[in-house]
């Protein structure tokens, strides 16, 4: 077997780490006229590259099944650049501000930092690189988080994280470390390890640990404690790329380690996450019902998607395409609607420095466009048609309802309406509610622009042409 | 391409058009047109119905087509009307022409008021359209959410309690009912969400116990059930005039649309278990609404109150499953969807004048605005059941048809759901008592003008077709039963 064609199916973690390196040069040699164009050269390059690895290329296994890619991995890898572009274009003004402008360089480089570590865990084979994976996709995020260093809040969101990230590591290691006690060294890779799985006492405690340490990368209740803080800390484009990037990816990695890895013990991995779902959606809707802050409000409502976004997972051991299908569209959906949401906050945020949403009251008189893309993706993440939103969460609830699970259907479907009244606080505050100074009006920037564009369209397009879903469809098993 | 789609085709160039220009006038100016033009359209699909049954089509849908949407899930754009649907559309139409009339004053933010004015009538169009129960749903969601904005933003009184309260009722109603979609798709086994094929299919019988209440409930939310029609009075006092004619004469039809299409179609047998739970739940919301309408003393209210009776009838209707009670309930959607357009039409004139929805406050309109009064009085004598006019036709028939069946039970309950005639006639006459006749109340009253132009309009539209329903109801009636034939074969002998 010839290695170097092996290497070539690590086309997209090739090309971030090439981005790396060259970024970390530029930034280091370069002269002044380059530096100034420096975000323009970096997005620039992040694009043509994220072309790049989405066209299609050699599938298999690499390195012995240490790394294994399929036309699936290919695709959740491209819609994660694709999230990281989004966040990229509205974090232009964050990224140029006054205090941090001399080390933008770092946001990119450590973004894409972690977007290699998420890549890898994604097409892991084995423990070792998922770990490996999950630690590059976490340790450049707290620097990210407390990046605004003179602020209190994102050291301490910074610091919070990296206890947290420390925490949940130490957990899954401890599960990753009891499977390999209760199967040996006969399972060191998934292939082989997956069949020796047989739901001994042993491994489901190993299943349990494993499970607890991803869900705090997913932010499942009750692992959910440092999500709003860190989202209300961190730099808004951060939390942005915190909510759905990083959790898209622990999404995706768990996906794909559970095919591969928990077949044999699918049932009980159910058992367990149908307990997760309902946790998250009833209590991350709850409290996202009193917030007063909008990130803290993002923070709580991505904790209830990502119960629905789980409840696509429960169906994936059916068999049917529905399940995988599901879940990928639901997080492209997700995508596109939120990273939409964060850009209306950050470019009110980076004009007015407001964050309550007594703040957004009125806001439809001074912002009449921002309020409309505002409000067109909450109904988005509510679930109202003719928006994405309302196609994906139907799908997440019939996949779930292909294999049987119709009370934890009904559960979540209760909390949709629960869900939809919070959004439309915010609705009701910028078209209904009255305000004696609201925000002035506010000329967006061109990049949040092009940005906001491309979720509008996501948002509005993904469910009513089914093209999208279709194409997903014929690749997922 | 299907005709069906312009009902979809022009509400959306009409958007278009609307978000284009630029002034208050131009924007009515569009939507007076274009929603003249479904008017008639509405009117060729129903000549053409006739004229395809009469040359011997037999189809139980007819115009049927269906386009792929998404292949993986057996999802369909499946379009197909029957009698029923055809009616429903008319009447659809009907009253978003007269709504878009009685609108013509709207000052504030007209062309947002409009958009999502035009958005709501999109769901109702497209929800009478479909055979495919995705697709039904989503213009079932389609329908409900402009509700919010239009009553938050445009609305009177504690209007974003009646919003919110409205909006989340019935986003709670389509949460049963989705569960229930999804389970008749799966227990179907027929790979399909088409309603045609799911009825050929059958659904399996021990499913079908708990998915018929399910999705019943889900529709009979919006058919203002008991003890589910607590948002029905609130959001219809709050809602601007126009949007209280289109919810209360469209919008609760779907409710019981849905219930007689989806839930007692598709799942006979389940239907045949809940009935005595039902009909005690519809019976309630028939009498209850009827009482609950003598208390009140705010029109809307009042009004509100009579259309939970009126929808309960519906519904009462629907579960005696024969052919005459079934008949009568698909009459009294019609009847009652232009009665209350009517009513809310003429108090929203009256309102706009008086400034006073309280019946105390008001008196002797009769001699102030005759044409308003005259009305008033026409619309009163529908809603209690005068022959000749549509009331009389469709409330005969339920209850005709509630009293063929033979047991106890049901000789009771319809004889308990009859009494809501008497209450009816009681609030009717006191209101057409107290606030046109007797002694002027506000001297301020004498110096108010009556009905203009546009009210007029609508008011004669909606009272033209009031009576034409019940002078000649044989019209729509043999158009019902045909459907009812289709549906349930059973009935044909």
């Amino acid at each position: 077997m010839n290695y170097l064609e092996q290497v070539t199916y690590m086309k997209p973690e090739m090309l971030l780490l090439a981005q790396v390196v060259l970024l970390i040069l530029l930034d280091l040699f370069s002269g002044k006229t380059i530096k100034k164009q420096f975000d323009n050269i970096a997005c620039g390059l992040f694009i043509v590259c994220s072309v790049i690895s989405a066209l299609p290329a050699n599938t298999g296994e690499a390195f012995g099944g240490m790394f294994t890619t399929t036309s699936m991995t290919q695709i959740v890898k491209a819609i994660l650049n694709l999230g990281t572009i989004l966040v990229f274009l509205q974090a232009r003004v964050w990224a140029n501000n006054e205090q941090t402008k001399h080390k933008r360089s770092e946001i990119y480089i450590l973004t894409l930092s972690t977007l290699m570590g998420m890549n890898l865990m994604i097409s892991a084979g084995h423990f070792l690189l998922f770990y490996l994976g999950l630690e590059l996709a976490s340790l450049p995020l707290t620097t990210l988080i407390a990046y605004n260093k003179y602020e209190e809040t994102s050291i301490e969101a910074g610091a919070k994280f990296v206890l947290i990230a420390a925490f949940s590591s130490g957990m899954m290691l401890f599960g990753i470390s009891l499977f390999y006690g209760a199967v040996g060294a006969e399972g060191l890779y998934f292939d082989s390890m997956s069949e020796l799985l047989s739901a001994t006492p042993l491994q489901l405690l190993a299943l349990v640990f494993f499970l607890s340490g991803l869900a705090f990368k997913i932010s499942l209740v009750p692992f959910h404690l440092w999500t709003a803080d860190v989202y209300q800390g961190a730099p808004t484009n951060v939390s942005a790329y915190l909510s759905v990037i990083s959790k898209g990816a622990a999404v995706f990695a768990l996906m794909f380690l559970t095919l591969k890895l928990f077949g044999n013990i699918f049932e009980y991995w159910q058992y367990i996450v149908a307990t997760l779902i309902v946790l998250t959606i009833t209590i991350g809707n709850l409290f996202a019902m009193r917030q007063t802050n909008v990130k803290r409000f993002l923070g709580f409502s991505s904790i209830s998607q990502a119960g629905y976004i789980m409840l696509g997972m429960m169906g994936i051991g059916t068999g049917d395409p529905m399940g995988m299908t599901s879940v990928v569209f639901y997080l492209l959906v997700y995508l596109v609607s939120n990273i939409g949401i964060f850009a209306v906050v950050s470019v009110i945020e980076n004009n007015s420095n407001k964050l309550t949403i007594s703040d957004y009251n009125g806001l439809y008189k001074t912002n009449p466009y921002l309020s409309i893309a505002m409000m067109l993706f909450l109904f988005s993440l509510g679930g109202i048609p003719p928006f994405a939103g309302f196609f994906s969460k139907f799908f997440v609830f019939m996949s779930a309802a292909n294999d049987g699970w119709y009370v934890l259907d009904f559960i979540a479907l209760i909390n949709t309406v629960i869900s939809l009244y919070y959004y439309l606080l915010i609705v009701k505050a910028m078209f209904i509610n009255e305000n004696e100074n609201p925000i002035t009006a506010i000329k967006t920037d061109g990049a949040s622009k092009i940005g906001l564009a491309v979720c509008l369209a996501g948002t509005l397009a993904l469910g009513i042409f089914s093209g999208v879903y279709t194409g997903l469809a014929q690749y997922a098993y | 391409m299907n005709f069906l789609y312009l009902f979809v085709i022009v509400p959306l160039l009409m958007m278009a058009c609307v978000a284009v220009s630029k002034d208050a006038t131009t924007i009515k100016r569009i939507m007076a047109v274009g929603s003249g033009i479904q008017l008639v359209l509405s009117f060729v699909l129903l000549a053409w119905f006739v004229d395809l049954r009469s040359s011997g089509v037999e189809d139980a849908m007819l115009f049927r087509s269906d386009l792929v949407w998404y292949p993986d899930l057996d999802i369909q754009m499946s379009l197909g009307v029957d009698g029923i649907s055809v009616l429903m559309i008319v009447l659809s139409a009907i009253i978003v022409f007269t709504g878009s009339m009685t609108s013509w004053a709207m000052q504030d933010k007209v062309k947002e008021y409009f958009l999502w004015f035009l958005m709501l009538s999109i769901g109702v169009f497209g929800f009478f359209i479909t055979v495919d129960l995705f697709a039904m749903f989503m213009f079932y969601e389609i329908a409900l959410i402009p509700m919010y904005l239009l009553i938050g933003v445009w609305g009177t009184g504690k209007k974003e309690y009646s919003a919110m309260k409205l909006t989340l009722m019935l986003m709670g109603g389509s949460a049963f009912l989705l569960l229930g979609i999804l389970g008749i798709y799966f227990f179907s086994g027929a790979e399909t969400m088409n309603l045609l094929e799911i009825a050929k299919h059958g659904v399996e019988k021990s499913a079908q116990n708990w998915l018929f209440p399910v999705t019943f409930l889900g529709f009979g939310v919006l058919g203002a059930l008991f003890p589910f029609h607590t948002w029905s009075p609130d959001g219809h006092a709050s809602a601007p005039t126009a949007v209280s004619m289109l919810h209360a004469g469209v919008l609760m039809k779907l409710g019981g649309y849905g219930c007689l299409r989806v839930a007692i179609f598709l799942m006979p047998e389940g239907a045949e278990a809940y009935t005595t739970l039902f009909l005690v739940l519809t019976g309630i919301s028939v009498l209850y609404g009827a009482l609950g309408a003598i208390a009140q003393t705010d029109l809307k209210y009042i009004n509100a109150y009579s259309s939970v009776s009126h929808c309960g009838m519906v519904l009462f209707g629907i579960l005696m499953i024969n052919k005459t009670a079934m008949t009568g309930a698909a009459m009294q959607m019609l009847s009652h969807g232009l009665m209350t357009a009517l009513f809310f039409c003429l108090i929203g004139g009256i309102y706009g004048r008086t400034h006073t929805r309280e019946i105390s406050q008001m008196g002797g309109l009769a001699r102030i605005m005759p044409f308003m009064a005259v009305c008033w009085v026409i619309a009163a004598m529908a809603n209690l059941g005068l022959p000749g006019l549509s009331g009389f036709v469709s409330e005969m028939n339920i209850f005709v048809g509630s009293f063929q069946h033979p047991d106890t039970f049901h000789r009771v309950i319809t004889i308990i759901a009859c009494c809501s005639i008497v209450v009816t006639a009681v609030y009717q006459l006191r209101v057409v008592g107290k606030i046109h006749f007797g002694e002027v109340v506000n001297e301020h009253h004498k110096e108010l003008t009556d009905a203009t132009w546009y009210e007029r309009v609508s008011a004669v539209t909606l009272i033209l077709f009031i009576a034409a329903i019940g002078c000649l109801p044989f019209i729509p009636m043999d158009i019902i039963d045909d459907s009812l034939f289709n549906m349930f074969p059973a009935f044909a002998n």
